[in-house]
């Protein structure tokens, strides 16, 4: 590499101080909102699948038309002995996902989501923070989750009472959970025998089956078996797929996310675009100048490379920077705000701003290319 | 005599058909070195066009040209361009300088083409700015400079890459009459030598004193040629 076009291409770009300034914006802007769109949509997938990941089952059984976690279609009791039945399954326990309306001591009502752990085993259960897991057994028993939704019960302490569903509860223990919820709502956890005594219900009571296999590679097999009995079975990992699929296709949340980066690379690149191309045409009489002296096409288009290159990592830089200080502080003054950064959101926005770049300065450097010497002289 | 540049036959048309139009008609011409040779005439005569197709910017329909015995329409592009960035500097009536770079960035330009490092690039345009008197101008950007001073920029850029052919389209065309005057005693005197030459296109009769020998150009072809006794 040639360090001195490299030089004179930078000095030549940056000396014009408001074109520059210009560029470095529009790349900036494009790359903040599009990091900021797309870490708010990963923020949100994440969350969608928190009730699936917070259980951390390694099977999910399920009905065959079930879309997400959103609408449950409740199992028969049956369906948990056969799964029991079926070779290269180690357990099978069925867990109990509702949501149930709590009244405050102020009177107030608040929606709540009840999460019925199998009262054998506690699979599924909560890292407890405050108290004891056990204490779920004792009478009217509920494990309340200290996540950022926690203040809207009141921030109740352990033995702290409530009518829940015109039952009386007792707060036996405080909880975390590994993936905070999407909706707005606090989580509470007790047995599955109380969820579907307080809860209302349909005929059939058990939302989920988690299983554990006996082995791995025994996944396909229990798949089978299952779907044989007219029912579905997933891994973790498929079903929150499943999940962020169908907040990406089904809920118009990914048409939108999409909408916007598209909006933000639109934008991005009409004003670095026609920046640089400003830019290039302003030069380019000096440039067709440089084609007499002796510049061949490939020194030029390198410059402008150069240039594009250093503009677009400059707004990269920066609109890293904005993004990512705007979200450390909107998680300072709303806890529960969404957005995460991670390294594919960050490899997309740099995909888009090469992109922008690349569109931004091809027209200029099809002009470069196309300027004749014999009209620089000519005048 | 010793010829640095030679050419024969030189045709060139612009558009096709009946839109044809002739630039040059058959134009002979060489260049001794240590000459300074002016080409005049009429507006539209063609002076540019023989300028462009002599230095290997504008490819001839017919004829040939050959600069230090290289026939340069012979070469490909990219040898055309080297040959161009070697042999031939360059000043244009507008300088054409970056007029936000400095006048030291300008004149290292050539340089840098060359894959000159840098820092002997630059003692070496530093160097050429003093020859025309701007070592003390070299950190300005041409836009603080007169015009007259941003010609001298520009010749130390034709100059600074040792080009033995020097070919200069209406040089003082954008500047006053002193001035132009100037630079171009200048230029006779302390940028011409035996081991180069010079081309002149030019419209003003004021340079004409300077020049060794003048080609009146009108309608494509060399009308006259004029002696100056110098
Ligand atoms: N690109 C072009 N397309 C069509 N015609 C051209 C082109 N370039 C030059 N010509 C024509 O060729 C002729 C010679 O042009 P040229 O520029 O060489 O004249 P000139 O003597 O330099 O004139 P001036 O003194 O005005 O600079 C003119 O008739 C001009 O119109
Ligand atoms: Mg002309």
């Amino acid at each position: 590499m040639n360090v001195g076009i490299a030089r004179i291409a930078i000095k030549l770009l940056i000396s014009d101080k408001a074109k520059f300034f210009t560029l470095v914006l529009g790349v900036t802007f494009a790359v903040f909102l599009i990091l900021q769109m797309t870490s708010l949509f990963i923020g949100i997938l994440t969350r969608s699948t928190s009730n699936v990941l917070n259980v951390g089952a390694q099977v999910w059984i399920m009905d065959p038309t079930v879309e997400s976690d959103r609408t449950i279609v409740p199992l028969p009791d049956y369906l948990l002995n056969a799964v029991r039945s079926i070779p290269g399954v180690l357990y099978a326990f069925p867990i109990y996902q509702g949501s149930g309306l709590v009244k405050l001591p102020n009177g107030a009502y608040q929606g709540v989501n009840i999460v019925g752990l199998d009262d054998t085993s506690l699979f599924g259960r909560p890292i407890i923070l405050e108290g004891n897991i056990y204490d779920i057994y004792s009478e009217d028993a509920f494990i309340v989750v200290k996540d950022a939704e926690y203040k809207k019960l009141g921030s109740p302490k352990i033995g702290a009472t409530f009518e829940i569903n015109d039952h009386r509860g007792v707060i036996v223990g405080i909880a975390r959970s590994v993936i905070p919820g999407l909706f707005g709502n606090p989580t509470l956890y007790t047995t599955y025998t109380r969820a579907i005594q307080y809860l209302p219900t349909t005929r059939f009571t058990i939302s989920y089956i988690l299983v554990t296999l006996k082995e791995p590679s025994f996944l396909e097999q229990v798949k089978r078996e299952v779907s044989k009995i007219g029912y579905r079975a997933m891994s973790e990992s498929e079903f929150v797929e499943m999940i962020k699929k169908y907040y990406m296709f089904k809920t118009g949340m990914g048409m939108n996310i999409l909408m916007m980066t598209l909006v933000s690379f639109v934008v991005g690149t009409s004003i670095a675009g026609q920046t640089f191309y400003a830019f290039v045409l302003e030069n380019l009489e000096k440039f067709g100048a440089l084609k007499a002296i002796g510049a061949t096409n490939g020194d030029l288009v390198k410059t402008i490379i150069l240039q594009s290159s250093f503009v677009s990592f400059l707004g990269f830089g920066f609109g890293n920077l904005i993004c990512s200080s705007y979200i450390a502080f909107a998680k300072m003054r709303i806890p529960n705000y969404a957005a995460i950064i991670t390294y594919k959101n960050i490899f997309l926005t740099l995909l888009v701003v090469v992109l922008i770049t690349t569109l931004s300065s091809y027209i200029g450097i099809r002009r470069v290319i196309r300027i004749e010497p014999f009209e620089v002289f000519r005048g | 005599m010793n010829l640095i540049v030679e050419a024969s036959g030189l045709v060139k048309w612009f558009g096709e058909e009946a839109a044809r139009t002739f630039a040059l008609r058959g134009v002979d011409l060489w260049v001794s070195y240590g000459e300074m040779l002016y080409v005049v005439g009429p507006s539209g005569s063609g002076k540019t066009t023989l300028l462009s197709v002599i230095s290997g910017i504008l490819r001839p329909n017919e004829g040939w040209v050959r600069i230090k015995n290289v026939e340069i329409w012979k070469l490909n592009s990219s040898e055309l361009a080297k040959f161009r960035l070697n042999n031939i500097g360059f000043v244009f009536q507008d300088y054409h300088l970056f007029p936000k770079l400095t006048a030291l960035e300008n004149v290292i330009i050539p340089l840098v083409l060359k894959n000159i490092p840098w820092e002997v690039a630059q003692e070496r345009a530093l160097h050429y700015l003093d020859i025309v008197g701007l070592k003390n101008r070299a950190t300005l950007p041409p836009y603080k400079l007169s015009g007259g001073e941003q010609q001298r920029v520009a010749i130390a850029r034709a100059i600074v890459s040792e080009p033995d052919l020097l070919v200069f389209d209406e040089p003082t065309a954008s500047l006053d009459g002193e001035t132009g005057k100037n630079i171009i005693s200048f230029v006779r005197h302390n940028i011409l030598n035996d081991k180069r030459a010079i081309i002149v296109v030019t419209h003003d009769t004021r340079i004409f004193d300077f020049a060794h020998r003048i080609l009146h150009m009108e309608d494509g072809l060399i009308k006259n040629e004029v002696n100056h006794a110098s």
